[in-house]
């Protein structure tokens, strides 16, 4: 008659079977059903974001054209020291790649390839490529030396044999302006080919002048949400929001409306008297500021919002009870209870501003442009897709960092 | 710690009155004495005004209109941090970013105390709530009671001049503050502070309290011992709102000094204690406990005596509860121990009830 006895008792007749593996059966239906739920978006987000990314971000260190279009000199080159010029059968295997592909893309292609790294490569390699066949009964070597004095420089060899691997290390470093010299070593690029580290340092830069204006302005918008009644809190959620429902273009091209020279805003302030000619407020550094952190206060003020909503006000109340002076109680006992508030907000626009593309292109100068526009610049003007792959690489790696980064001072387990 | 002195005024609120929207008044002309070193219990049902009087106290309220002082010192203009009062809040309120020694400190740190002595009184008040162990927890680590425990220590560590709480108890379950409630009252004993205790539950009230003040409308009903709140209810209110009460309405026909004559809307004529009453004429409640109404042959010498008819029996174990009908007024509870229970009874029975002087009391209407 004790039903719980019964239930305890392995089934009549079968084998013992283990409490955990029951559970795991029993719990079995309900895992797959959770696993239904999210397949859908799963598979979406893996084949529209995680393979584009993985794949784009595999071009930052793709190198197919060499081996591709000259095969016997890099099987020729399999093996060479470096240190001196290559012998005989490298020239005759060079001289058979080019007439094989003479005229052809795929040679094109290999030659825009190494001119990237040793200038000139691309008339060279092409010129040579319209001379074959050699002539016979010379050898490769002399024949090739004396169509061009420059294949028996050690380093034109060298930028072939650099190349003749599937991968290379030649975008990401030179996003980061370094170089490979002559021995192979990385070394800094050559000051009049610096750009990229000022480019990198100055979206950094601009992003953290960005989250900082965010943050500071979007505290106390988010403070008075979170305090206020329902009714006026709703009322105020509304016009913080309303920036969403523009797009991004409208409200960038309102700004150049507003702060140009002729704008109401440059009016308005000669008009009073506040200054004599129109100061430019905009296609440089004040117009981008402007523009991005109103495009982007939202994204602090709701992570702020939500996180003060969850703080009780009978804390400040209990502060002040306790004797410590208001600006003191809200220091020490509300503000640390923001900061994974402040966290989340600071990152998420901080992100954002890491890849922030038109506003600087539309509102700055040249001076103001990030990251996000040499990455456009490679892909729709140069066709460097080696470029852009590597320098939205160190983006996402720049971002991952300062998530880790997040992680570890505002994550779930650091604050309480 | 404070030295319990009896009788001297510690707080005193002097015709306050407060109104949030200018139309309604929360507290109406509220005067009102705690007396140094005692346990002042607020009580009543919520909207009473008996948590505005307490954030008025705080300091988190200011009064529309009155004047509160505190050891002679008018408190109006005092701002809560400067008020020295230490408060234990009905979520505890606890800082979550703090340890639970960090929490006990922070009132010391506040008031720049040497760091040996915040050390020396963190300690003393854990070693108080018997928390020694849990200092370097946070507060959502610890369980309800815990956390409530560290409130208290955290309201008393700085050896405030009145400690406020309010509704403290009221998120715990009902055996944890049963032990919680004497545990208060066992601190507030040996401590010699003076509480000012706020709660909607009135066993709460009668357990802990020196003196309770009954709030209805804004108004203090009666502020006495709890002794003095249960069998002399000042008015209907209070004998309905604490403890279990038969209310029979009737007209006061003759006033003579303690004692009236009270005809019942029945007709019966019965003789109670007058307390508060009008004169001759006016209406009145009768008020008379469960536990007083005597059945059977009990009432046979009792000057009010009825006849009843038995509606309704409840078996309590230790106790029976009667539902009557009596001279026209129904349910009527009576509760009398089993052991004065006659068995044989049933069900639509008549039965003697009788309604002895000394406990109906004849009280002014609500």
């Amino acid at each position: 008659m004790n039903t719980v006895e019964d239930a305890m008792k392995p089934p009549a007749g079968g084998r013992e079977v283990p409490l955990k593996v029951r559970l795991r059966r029993a719990e079995r239906a309900r895992t797959l059903g959770y696993l239904a739920l999210i397949a859908p978006l799963a598979i979406f987000v893996l084949l529209i974001f995680v393979w584009p990314l993985i794949s784009l971000l595999q071009r930052s260190v793709d190198n197919p054209e060499v081996s591709a279009a000259l095969p016997r000199t890099v099987a020729a080159l399999h093996g060479w020291s470096g240190h001196e010029l290559p012998g005989e059968p490298a020239f005759a295997a060079l001289a058979a790649d080019l007439e094989a592909l003479k005229g052809t893309s795929e040679l094109a292609s290999a030659a825009k390839r190494v001119n990237m790294e040793l200038i000139g490569f691309r008339s060279l390699l092409l010129g040579a490529a319209r001379e074959m066949p050699l002539a016979a009964g010379k050898p490769a070597k002399d024949a090739m030396i004396e169509l061009d004095e420059r294949w028996g420089e050690l380093a034109t060899w060298q930028v072939l044999a650099r190349n003749r691997a599937s991968v290379t290390p030649y975008y990401l470093l030179t996003a980061l302006d370094f170089a490979i010299d002559d021995t192979g070593a990385v070394i800094n690029a050559p000051a009049e080919r610096t750009i990229y580290r000022a480019i990198l340092v100055r979206t950094l830069w601009m992003s953290v002048i960005v989250t900082f204006w965010c943050l500071l302005l979007g505290f106390p918008v988010a403070y008075l949400l979170a305090t206020q009644p329902p009714k006026v809190a709703n009322l105020l959620m509304i016009l913080v929001l309303l920036p969403f429902w523009t797009s991004v273009l409208v409200r960038v091209a309102a700004w150049i409306v507003l702060l140009q020279n002729e704008g109401p805003l440059n009016t308005a302030m000669v008009r009073l008297g506040l200054i004599d000619a129109p100061v430019q407020l905009v296609f440089n550094w004040i117009g981008v500021y402007i523009a991005m952190v109103h495009i982007l206060l939202p994204f602090t003020v709701l992570p702020l919002y939500s996180v003060m909503k969850g703080i009780s006000p009978t804390l400040m109340r209990a502060a002040l009870s306790l004797g410590c002076p208001p600006f003191a109680s809200f220091w020490k006992v509300y503000f640390p209870q923001t900061l994974p508030g402040i966290g989340a907000g600071g990152l998420l626009v901080f992100i954002l501003s890491m890849g922030y593309y038109i506003t600087p292109a539309l509102l700055g100068s040249p001076k103001e442009q990030m990251a996000s526009y040499f990455v456009a610049f490679y892909t729709n003007e140069t066709i460097n897709w080696g470029m852009a792959a590597a320098l939205s690489t160190i983006l996402l790696v720049a971002t991952l960092a300062l998530y880790v980064i997040y992680a570890r001072y505002f994550g779930p387990a650091k604050v309480r | 710690m404070m030295q319990k002195n009896d009788g001297e005024v510690l707080v005193s609120f002097r015709n306050v009155q407060k109104t949030y929207d200018g139309e309604t008044l929360i507290v109406k002309d509220l005067n009102l004495d705690v007396r140094r070193g005692e346990f002042l219990t607020l009580l009543g049902p919520s909207g009473s005004g008996k948590t505005t009087c307490l954030m008025l106290l705080a300091g988190f309220e200011t009064p529309t209109s009155g004047q509160i002082l505190m050891d002679g010192q008018l408190l109006n203009t005092i701002p809560p941090h400067r008020r020295n009062i230490g408060m234990v809040f009905q979520n505890y309120a606890l800082f979550p970013h703090l340890t639970v020694r960090e929490n006990l400190k922070f009132p010391l740190a506040v008031r720049k105390m040497p760091a040996d002595e915040i050390d020396r009184r963190v300690a003393r008040v854990l070693a108080m709530v018997q928390l020694e162990q849990l200092g370097g927890r946070y507060p959502q680590q610890l369980s309800g009671g815990q956390q409530q425990r560290i409130a208290l220590a955290r309201a008393l560590v700085f050896d405030p001049k009145l400690v406020l709480m309010d509704e403290p108890l009221g998120a715990l379950d009902k055996q944890l503050r049963e032990h919680m409630q004497i545990e208060i009252k066992h601190i507030h004993e040996s401590l010699g502070i003076t509480v000012v205790f706020v709660t909607h539950d009135q066993s709460e009230a009668l357990t802990m309290s020196d003196r309770v003040a009954v709030f209805n409308h804004g108004i203090i009903q009666q502020i006495d011992p709890a002794i003095t709140l249960y069998e002399e209810p000042a008015n209907a209110f209070v004998a309905s709102f604490i403890g279990e009460s038969n209310s029979l309405s009737g007209t006061v026909e003759q006033l003579n000094g303690e004692h009236c004559v009270v005809r019942l809307d029945s007709d019966a004529r019965v003789t109670a204690r007058a307390a508060n009453l009008g004169g001759t004429g006016t209406r009145t409640v009768l008020s008379i406990r469960p536990e007083r109404v005597l059945l059977g042959a009990d009432a046979s010498t009792c000057e009010n005596r009825f006849s009843a008819t038995l509606k309704e029996m409840i078996y309590l174990g230790d106790q029976i509860r009667a539902r009557l009908d009596v001279a026209g007024t129904a349910d009527v509870m009576a509760k009398t121990s089993v052991a004065h229970w006659d068995s044989r009874l049933q069900v639509g029975d008549r039965i003697d009830v009788g309604f002895p002087v000394a406990n109906l009391r004849a009280l002014e209407p609500m």
